[in-house]
């Protein structure tokens, strides 16, 4: 993954090397030091946790970059109720003909109980809701996150106390049942009765909910991260040159932050990923037909008695993708700051 | 007489002290300096000496105005800067620098030690002839570093090297007066040295005031022309440098002298006299009435507790050696042994 360049490691945690230092470069010694950015990338790649992690990652996020093209070679799509359509599929019940969920050389994942549809094609599109609705609610998330927590910290007094308010009630919201009950209200709102829901809207709602119960968490570790940074001393350096406030923040204490920030992206985004998914099984998450995990798993759920195989592919694809991506956070962290081996 | 570099008038510096349990409000307040009065000439260097706690680096960070001052006056060139907005400081920022005592927290870890000194100089929008990165390398080479180091982190480089780092920092803009908050505490005894050498040198070649904090009295006895005794928020005796390491007034001068190892013991075979200084330093939260030094003093009588003494030139000083104290010790170092306890911090 692309890593900020100033995203860099905990300070004094590389090898501190005076002699290296003080030989002036002499004997061939490299004039550029080593970056923390560059010690941390170092240590990440001895993790062999986190570069199979990260393999994992970065395939679930190609199959769903190339969807439309993996599809196209594969000959279906998500939409097209093949089992309805074609006779010999399904039996009478709605159920494949052939077993393990009609796993065949023609649906190599199976077709779907009742409408019929390919799961292969709705799993490689499924990764694609999950991961935009996830990488938006994140990276909106993210910027709330770093705005408020430098606020915050940095402004202190009456700002601080009442953002800080604010995120104690938040985060000890019950986030997930308030969405549950206020999707259909903001869908009364939004959306006539006689029309349906509009996919983007059900979206949009998903990505603002999500970002609005998401911020609190990197806020409150980034108010602490500037709180304690503002006393350092190199803060008071730059104030006592005549530094901007402006100035402080992006260049003094943005590169200080980069740490936290980018440990607990590549951790929120699986969270949102099964948040979503969460949702969708609940019945408030994306709405027919846009291919989506939670809502497989949901119809599995419903026909795992007669036919456990359609509950199996999302169950195991939503597992590999969290999983992989959780073990990604915590290697992450542990290349940035060595000290916290666990 | 021409103005000084720097005077301060009445400086205060109250920090609140916040409490009460639901509802926080102001219960007091600390009194980290209080009602200081020193001057600063041009090119010269003031070592201001006390225990741990008694507002030295509070004082300093008002010079370098880190602090706005709750009374008062700081006048730089005659100017008072007591209570200057940012934009209005901005000119006279370039001219009062500051060297920070801990190498580890004064130096961005995330930025290179190019960026880092040339920091001021883009702040300021100075152009040095030959570029900024020519400038930096020769800063580099002044206090005693690799001018090809320019491109390395902060992590590569030992106490001793960072707190050069630190000095080509303050130097980048050229300044008059450089507030000089410790800057030796923190490094190894042999590294001290040179350190303090490159500062006398700069003093020396740059022609640049000093203001040199530090607890240490031998290191303030190398570098300065006039030292300065603090304790508790207040100036208690300040005068020329030998006047006030070898015909102290104060009592409380005479007690730090006394745990310098470096004072030379009497010949004479005098009997030194040992004197245990009683109980810690009072909190600066309720200090003392009359003369702050009495719950501690060997000399206190009541009218110590009742009269504040003010800070004059009593019988016997030099000129420019001032002392507050209403029962001065005797002007010599000798034929006397006081223990502080606490040991000096
Ligand atoms: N920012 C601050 N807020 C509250 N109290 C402070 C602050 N800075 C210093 N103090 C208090 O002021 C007193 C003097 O501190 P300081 O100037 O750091 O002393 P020194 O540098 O001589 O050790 C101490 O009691 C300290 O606790
Ligand atoms: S004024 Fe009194 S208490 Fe204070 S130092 Fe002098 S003799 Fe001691
Ligand atoms: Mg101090």
């Amino acid at each position: 993954m692309a890593l900020p360049s100033q995203a860099t490691a905990e300070a004094g945690s590389g090898p501190a090397d005076p002699d290296l230092a003080a030989t002036s470069g002499a004997g061939g010694s490299p004039l550029v030091g080593r970056s923390p950015a560059q010690l941390m990338w170092r240590r990440f790649r001895r993790d062999k946790t986190g570069v199979v992690s990260a393999v994992i990652v970065l395939f679930f996020i190609l199959v769903a970059i190339a969807a439309p093209l993996i599809s196209a070679l594969y000959g279906k799509d998500p939409y097209t109720t093949y089992g309805l359509d074609e006779p010999g599929l399904l039996n009478p019940y709605g159920f494949p003909v052939l077993p393990n969920g009609g796993i065949s050389s023609e649906f190599w994942f199976g077709i779907e109980p009742g409408l019929g549809r390919d799961v292969f094609t709705q799993l490689v599109y499924g990764i694609r809701t999950s991961l935009l609705i996830a990488l938006a609610a994140t990276a909106i998330t993210t910027v709330i996150g770093i705005v408020v927590g430098i606020v915050a910290g940095y402004a202190g007094g009456r700002t601080d106390y009442f953002i800080g308010r604010t995120i104690d009630v938040l985060l000890s919201f019950p986030s997930t049942l308030f969405i549950i009950a206020f999707m259909p209200v903001v869908e009364n709102l939004m959306v006539k009765p006689e029309e349906e829901t509009p996919t983007w809207l059900r979206a949009a709602s998903l990505i603002i909910f999500l970002t609005v119960f998401g911020w609190a968490g990197l806020a409150r570790l980034l108010r602490g991260n500037v709180l304690s940074l503002r006393e350092r001393e190199f803060v008071e350096a730059a104030r006592v040159t005549g530094a901007s406030p402006g100035r402080i923040i992006f260049k003094e204490l943005l590169p200080n932050l980069w740490t936290p920030i980018l440990i607990q992206s590549t951790l929120l985004l699986p969270a949102l990923v099964t948040s979503e998914a969460a949702l969708s099984f609940l019945g408030v998450g994306m709405i027919e037909p846009v291919p989506d995990w939670g809502r497989m798993f949901l119809r599995g759920t419903e026909v795992y008695q007669a036919d456990i195989t359609y509950l199996m592919f999302p169950g195991v694809a939503l597992l590999l993708f969290v999983v992989a991506f959780n073990l990604l956070g915590d290697s992450v962290r542990d290349a940035f700051d060595p000290k916290i081996r666990h | 007489m021409t103005t000084p570099l720097l005077e301060l008038e009445g400086l205060t510096k109250y920090f609140p002290v916040m409490g009460g349990f639901v509802l926080k409000h102001q219960i007091g307040k600390v009194h980290a300096v209080d009602g200081v009065d020193l001057t600063v000439p041009a090119g010269q260097t003031m070592g201001l000496v006390g225990e741990s706690g008694c507002g030295k680096s509070t004082l300093g960070r008002l010079v370098a105005r880190l602090h706005e001052p709750s009374g008062g006056k700081v006048l730089y060139q005659g100017r008072d800067i007591a209570h200057s907005t940012r934009r209005e400081l901005k000119p006279i920022r370039r001219e009062i620098q500051m060297i920070f005592q801990d190498p580890y927290s004064s130096l961005n870890p995330r930025q290179t030690v190019g960026t880092i000194i040339r920091g001021p100089m883009e702040i300021n929008d100075i152009r040095p002839e030959g570029g900024l990165q020519k400038r930096v390398q020769e800063l580099l080479e002044i206090v005693g570093l690799n001018p090809e180091h320019y491109n390395r982190f902060p992590h590569e480089f030992s106490g001793g090297q960072r707190q050069r780092i630190g000095v080509a920092r303050a130097l980048a803009l050229e300044p008059k007066l450089i507030v000089a908050d410790e800057p030796v505490s923190a490094l190894d005894v042999s590294i001290q040295a040179q350190v303090v050498n490159l500062l006398q040198r700069l003093q020396r070649d740059l022609g640049i005031a000093f203001l040199f904090i530090a607890h240490d009295l031998a290191v303030v006895r190398h570098v300065s022309q006039r030292v300065a005794v603090m304790y508790l928020g207040k100036i208690v005796e300040v005068g020329d440098r030998e006047s006030i390491y070898e015909r102290p007034r104060h009592p409380y001068t005479h007690a730090l002298l006394s745990a310098v190892p470096e004072v030379e013991l009497p010949e004479d075979g005098v009997a030194t006299e040992r004197i245990r200084l009683a109980g810690d330093v009072p909190s600066p939260i309720d200090p003392p009435s009359g003369c702050r030094f009495r719950t501690r003093c060997w000399k206190a009588k009541e009218k110590c507790a009742a009269e504040e003494p003010p800070l004059l030139q009593i019988g016997g000083n030099r000129d420019g050696h001032l002392t507050a104290c209403h029962f001065p010790e005797e002007p010599t170092t000798h034929g006397r042994e006081i223990v502080l306890d606490p040991a000096l911090a």
